[in-house]
């Protein structure tokens, strides 16, 4: 299936990634050899078939819903780009 | 005194023990050894020198008074993808240059618990995406090994890069790295070293940067299927804070070895025979089954008609895995943050952007579109079905055989730039290996051969969920069989 440079735009910025036009045209090529590949999967037999989301057979395990973890605000901000006064700084949101 | 570095894990250890020798002694010789060899391999990213001879220091007090842990005193190569307190973890990605955890994975903070030093950080992928260590932001590792037949620098395959250049160049006795789609056992081939993925669950993933949650995987490379056996059981554990941590007990994995294989039923698949496999892969593995019919197992064909699916699925499984994991990487609270947006998402975009190489944007478009509205039960859910109807084919064999014997890899390491222009040829190089990821099998690859150009070749056996015991038995005998003894020449 042929993937087109408009869709190639839409789906980088569902990706959140700014991709420049120059790019859109070859990377629809690539995607589109990527995707006609994949299709061989259409060749498979999956009626009734149940889809797998892990390798592990276990229900997911609960724990005690107790603070295990925290006061640690110099080691949380450690890595921000940016931060003041105990928080991160981030660009406003709300006009 | 004879080169320490050359020796195995296993040797060291006893030589520790036996005191020998001191682990700051051969921690200085490993430092020794990458600082002349890493301007040309390229192996590690990060070298924490000062902080192994401290933590030599500290092994061999404990060595002095009769005490220390199963890895006491042996400095081994931390692949970038594990968080280490206080150590620059970049999994290879501009994106986290600079990002300094303040905590420490799961699988090495066993490690230290168990006395290992910690030489340092050792090259990949970005976030583990690629086969061939081009796609590290810090550029590509050169593979130890070069062939007869040429000059050419090659790849020691990836995304484990790192981790296998520096083992089968003797910077490091053995190193950590990981598998999602064959990133230990692929580069464990093409270095002529020893990689084992366990069963998925059984290395925790906490602290361990995350490529694709349901199929990432720890395991270590080493210089020997012994080695393998002891580092990978100090690496597993039971941990809460993985979700899909399996509570279960790590056996002493050593004990599986020297048992022989009389009586075991070994699977050989017929839809691993793939179109263009050069004559020499083949050729190996016609030995392999040699090798084990001779150790006294029985050889079975069985079928895993569903193997050539794999890769598609895994190529729809893992970006998508991978779209939802590094939406994390957003610029606010940690990672590159990009100048001058005009909006707050220009902000994520450039910074994702800037962050970012091209692999990684180029899988997490197509994670980003085969999740999209209309798309997504088309490819992930089909996929997912895919991905059942792969390990059900492996279920259908466990009555007929205890493990499996494949290739590891359908070439020998190729050269640095060889297939950077058609990403399918590159994926293709994990055809072998990606079943197991997909139906969390154990599998391990053991060198067993070179090609015509003296180049490493490896075989691989899969096992049943949680049976790495039978995997290592099998293992066993086809390192005593192979007798693989080959050292690149030092070119560095």
């Amino acid at each position: 299936m042929a993937i087109d440079a408009a869709t190639v735009r839409k789906v980088a910025h569902l990706a959140r990634i700014k991709t420049p036009e120059e790019r859109l045209e070859p990377l629809a090529r690539e995607l589109s050899g990527i995707l006609d590949w994949i299709e061989q999967l259409n060749e498979v037999d999956v009626d009734g078939v149940e889809p797998m989301t892990s390798n592990v057979a276990q229900p997911l395990r609960l724990r005690e819903d107790v603070v295990t973890d925290g006061d640690k605000v110099a080691e949380v901000l450690s890595n921000a780009p940016k931060s003041a006064d105990g928080f991160f700084v981030v660009p406003k949101v709300v006009e | 005194m004879s080169d320490l570095t050359k020796l195995t894990l296993k040797a060291v250890l006893d030589g520790l023990k036996a005191r020998d020798f001191s682990s700051e002694e051969i921690t200085r010789a490993f430092a020794t050894n990458i600082e002349a060899a890493n301007p040309a391999l390229n192996a590690y990213v990060v070298q924490t020198t000062d902080k192994a001879l401290d933590m030599a220091r500290a092994s061999d007090a404990r060595l002095a008074k009769g005490e220390g842990g199963a890895l006491e005193g042996a400095p081994l190569g931390i692949k970038d993808l594990f968080c280490t307190d206080g150590v620059q973890t970049t999994a290879g990605s501009n994106m986290l240059k600079g990002f300094v955890p303040p905590y420490e994975s799961t699988v090495t903070a066993n490690l230290w618990a168990d006395g290992a030093v910690m030489l340092g950080k050792l090259n990949m992928d970005e976030f583990a995406m690629g086969s061939s260590n081009e796609t590290s932001a810090f550029g590509p590792v050169r593979n130890p090994w070069k062939s007869k037949t040429s000059n050419a620098e090659l790849t020691p395959g990836g995304s484990s890069g790192g981790s296998a250049s520096a083992v089968a160049g003797d910077l490091c006795l053995a190193a950590t790295a990981s598998d999602t789609g064959g990133s230990i056992r692929q580069p464990a081939a093409f270095t002529g070293t020893v990689g084992i993925k366990p069963t998925y669950g059984r290395a925790s993933r906490f602290g361990m940067v995350a490529f694709a949650s349901s199929l990432d995987q720890a395991g270590p490379i080493t210089k020997t299927v012994e080695d393998a056996a002891i580092l990978l059981r100090s690496m597993c554990s039971f941990d809460p804070k993985d979700s899909t941590s399996l509570d279960v007990e790590t056996p002493d994995w050593t004990a599986s070895l020297g048992k022989g294989v009389k009586g075991l039923r070994i699977g050989v698949p017929r839809e691993y025979v793939v179109d263009g496999m050069p004559a020499e892969i083949q050729a190996l593995w016609d030995k392999g089954v040699e090798w084990l019919k001779a150790a006294g197992a029985e050889i079975v064909e069985i079928s895993l008609p569903h193997t050539k699916y794999a890769l598609p699925a895994y190529y729809i499984i893992a970006p998508a895995e991978a779209s939802s994991n590094l939406a994390r990487y957003d610029g606010m609270r940690f990672g590159h943050r990009a100048t001058g947006a005009k909006s707050l998402t220009d902000l994520y975009e450039t910074s994702r952007a800037e962050g970012f190489g091209t692999e990684v944007q180029r899988r997490l478009t197509i994670g980003a579109y085969v999740l999209s509205a209309g798309f997504y039960d088309a490819y992930y859910v089909r996929a997912l079905k895919v991905r059942r109807r792969i390990a059900q084919d492996f279920d259908a064999v466990w009555d007929k055989v205890d493990a499996i014997l494949t290739p590891s890899t359908p070439s020998a390491a190729f050269a640095l730039g060889d297939k950077e222009i058609d990403p399918i040829q590159m994926y293709l190089n994990d055809i072998f290996t990606v079943t197991a990821n997909l139906a969390g099998l154990p599998g391990i690859s053991v060198p067993a051969g070179v090609d015509s150009g003296g180049l490493p070749l490896g075989l691989q056996v899969i096992g049943k969920a949680l049976d790495e015991a039978t995997v290592f038995q099998v293992a066993d005998v086809l390192e005593q069989s192979a007798g693989f003894v080959a050292k690149p020449e030092r070119w560095w």
